[in-house]
């Protein structure tokens, strides 16, 4: 009897605990800060999104180291947080290492990538050429000079492949645009510094350049300003930025990274793991953003146009170069 | 004044003022100051994961700080230890890459020589343009960082980058070139300590550092020239000492220690080269050279107090809603009243201990 008893107690116990466990999920910003306005603001707006919806309550840090990386993830995973979601490719590595140690806890990782993906893990990555390829094409449409400008933040495989999709785009318009690009910088700092990328703005202006896309976090926004004191044309990137300067910023290549967190975040801890999963056109994870703030700028030609590559692209009868996929863009020397 | 109120009290006393500063920031955005202080002592030293981190932090900050003292006591201001520990950071994993590495115990004293060794040929040339051109050196420093960054991402993205990998890293270092951490160190099945901290064998290599710089210092022939010169340099040309080569020398000794750091965050940590991974230890070894009075066990003590700083923000950022913008502000207050208003506390501690001690004479 007092055996049946202390097992019953335990498995009540257990239960308990069980519900105990049942936590929160946890969000990881990576350097650039949730307010960049930009990539890590997208996934707080998600995580926001899905607190006022369900009520519930999430962790979250934003880093200030990389040894913060590993801590990170192991202190939230003992915390009981599940899923936790990292936001950034520098993850990828961290999440390998500690998700073998949390064999219970889910962790999904946005922007990274693995050659083998652990059974509790979800690497997340986003077509960004395909959107970008969309911007060009209105870039192009656009610009009256025949010079459009790319802004990137630092000079890595990502953001060149931000710019190499957006430089197709711009050719298969105008096969003989000028396109002119720049980095902001070669240290962290390069992802938020707001002066740098406005002064990278004017100077591409004195080329001629007369529409500029950002793909530079929370330096995108000094370009978006620049763009908007000399009256030309911006593009913003990740989340979309057309309310910033409206009338100038002329649309957003929205990367619904916000999607992704929010969906991670309902599914819990049932999300499906030990797979990559990648959002295109097709799953509208990336595209370009019309909202009242830019309607006015585009006309219905530019629009059908953009509207008819999108399908073209979905169908997969337009295929967009990925600057990864062998380390060079066919439009654009960077 | 006696030397304990010069060396204990008046940092103390610093420190006492930065925290209060800092409680009174934190109550003004509305959060408890109180239990902000307890997140930061019991989650960087109530435990042994907190001085885990902690000590990774002060290893780090013991090799700038001592890389910046050496270089102080030439009268040097050598501002550019991040960019030497960036560049020693590359020669670590040139190292720990090249070959499979049989065991640590020989990865280590190579690796320490490849991340010494670029680290003091990145200082050499602000060096040599300050002793042969005058160029001043905190200028040239300061330049060299930006041109490590970009030479870092340059050769990360073109060279050391895994294919297909978009993160601009290296691969991982071979197995026999991981560091014994001090969860490997001093765990026992039973009885786990330093779970996950990145705190490694690197720590006493930084003690020994310290010990081995206050020898230089202080009791060699080639610290006394570098003092000498330090202090004054017409008396130090005319007692035979040349500027040119104790210059270079100082330089390249606190380009090595700073190089020597990447052994410990490179190495000891990431295990790869990552793009980001000196993160500001190149600029707070300034702020712990200067309150460590430039001796190796004064940096000691400032590298101990700011990996309490880093870890205790750490903590903080974890469990509370504290922004880390305010993190930033309490690291600054410390450095702030530290280093730059020194004297703030000193010139009216001064004038007690004199009123104490004509007290006491009357």
């Amino acid at each position: 009897m007092t055996f049946v008893k202390s097992l019953l107690g335990g498995a009540a116990a257990l239960a308990l605990s069980a519900v105990g466990a049942l936590a929160e999920p946890a969000v990881i910003f990576d350097l650039g800060g949730k307010f960049d306005k930009s990539f890590n603001e997208a996934a707080f707006n998600g995580a926001q999104r899905w607190a006022d919806e369900t009520g519930g309550k999430f962790l979250e840090i934003e880093l200030t180291s990389e040894a913060q990386r590993e801590q990170a993830l192991r202190r939230f995973a003992e915390a009981g947080a599940n899923p936790i979601i990292t936001t950034g490719f520098a993850f990828a590595t961290p999440v390998e290492a500690v998700a073998g140690d949390y064999p219970d806890t889910k962790f999904v990782n946005i922007d990274g990538f693995l050659p083998e993906i652990p059974e509790n893990v979800l690497m997340i990555s986003f077509q960004e050429h395909q959107g970008s390829y969309l911007v060009g094409m209105l870039a192009a449409m656009k610009s009256e000079s025949g010079t459009v400008g790319f802004v990137g933040g630092m000079d890595i495989p990502l953001i060149r492949h931000f710019g190499c999709g957006y430089a197709q785009g711009a050719k298969s318009v105008n096969p003989d645009i000028t396109i002119i690009s720049n980095m902001t910088g070669t240290t962290p700092a390069a992802w938020n510094d707001p002066v740098k990328g406005s002064e990278l703005t004017k100077a591409q202006i004195s080329q001629g350049a007369d529409v500029v896309y950002a793909a530079a976090g929370g330096t995108g926004v000094g370009v978006l300003q620049a763009a908007a004191d000399e009256g030309i044309f911006s593009i913003g990137v990740d989340s979309n930025q057309n309310y910033l300067h409206p009338g100038s910023v002329l649309t957003s290549m929205l990367k619904r990274v916000d999607v992704a967190v929010y969906e991670s975040m309902k599914a819990g801890a049932d999300i499906e793991t030990g797979k990559g999963m990648v959002l295109g056109l097709a799953e509208e994870g990336v595209g370009y953003a019309v909202d009242e703030n830019n309607e006015a700028l585009l006309s219905a030609e530019m629009l059908a146009e953009v509207e008819a590559a999108r399908e073209a692209i979905i169908s997969g009868d337009l295929e967009v170069a990925a600057y990864y996929a062998n380390n060079s863009c066919p439009a654009h020397e960077f | 004044m006696p030397k304990w109120a010069d060396v204990l009290l008046i940092p103390l006393i610093s420190i006492l003022i930065a925290f209060v500063l800092s409680g009174l920031v934190i109550l003004a955005i509305g959060e408890d100051p109180i239990a902000a202080m307890n997140t930061m002592v019991s989650g960087s030293l109530a435990s042994t994961y907190g001085w885990g981190y902690t000590l990774y932090y002060a290893t780090n900050f013991m090799f700038t700080g001592l890389a910046v003292a050496v270089a102080f006591h030439a009268r040097l201001f050598n501002i550019g230890g991040e960019g030497q520990a960036m560049l020693g950071g590359l020669g670590v994993a040139l190292v720990c890459l090249s070959v499979e590495w049989p065991h640590w115990l020989i990865a280590l004293p190579a690796a320490m020589i490849g991340g010494a060794f670029f680290g003091a040929a990145w200082a050499a040339i602000p060096a040599y343009l300050q002793a042969k051109r005058g160029s001043h050196i905190v200028i040239t420093t300061i330049m060299f960082n930006f041109i490590a960054a970009a030479l870092l991402v340059y050769v990360l993205n073109e060279f050391l980058r895994p294919a297909g990998s978009m993160d601009p890293a290296s691969r991982l270092f071979p197995e026999g070139a991981h560091l014994p951490t001090f969860q490997q160190m001093f765990s026992t099945a039973e009885n786990p300590l330093f779970r996950g901290a990145p705190a490694n064998v690197t720590f006493f290599v930084a003690i020994l550092a310290c010990y081995l710089v206050w020898l230089l210092i202080w009791r060699t022939r080639l610290g006394y020239e570098i003092r000498a010169f330090g202090q004054s340099e017409p008396a130090a040309v005319y007692a035979g000492i040349s500027p040119t080569k104790i210059i270079m020398i100082a330089m390249l000794i606190s380009g090595g220690l700073a190089g020597l750091m990447a052994i410990n965050n490179v190495m000891g940590e990431a295990e790869r080269l990552v793009l980001n991974s000196v993160e500001g230890a190149g600029f707070i070894g300034i702020a712990v050279a200067l309150m460590g009075r430039s001796h190796p066990f004064g940096v000691f003590l400032a590298a101990l107090l700011f990996g309490f700083l880093y870890q205790g923000g750490a903590e903080l950022s974890l469990w509370t809603n504290i922004p880390r913008e305010l993190i930033v502000v309490i690291q600054a207050l410390v450095i702030l009243l530290t280093g730059a208003l020194d004297n703030m506390v000193r010139i009216p501690l001064e004038r007690l201990f004199l009123a104490m001690r004509s007290e006491k004479s009357s």
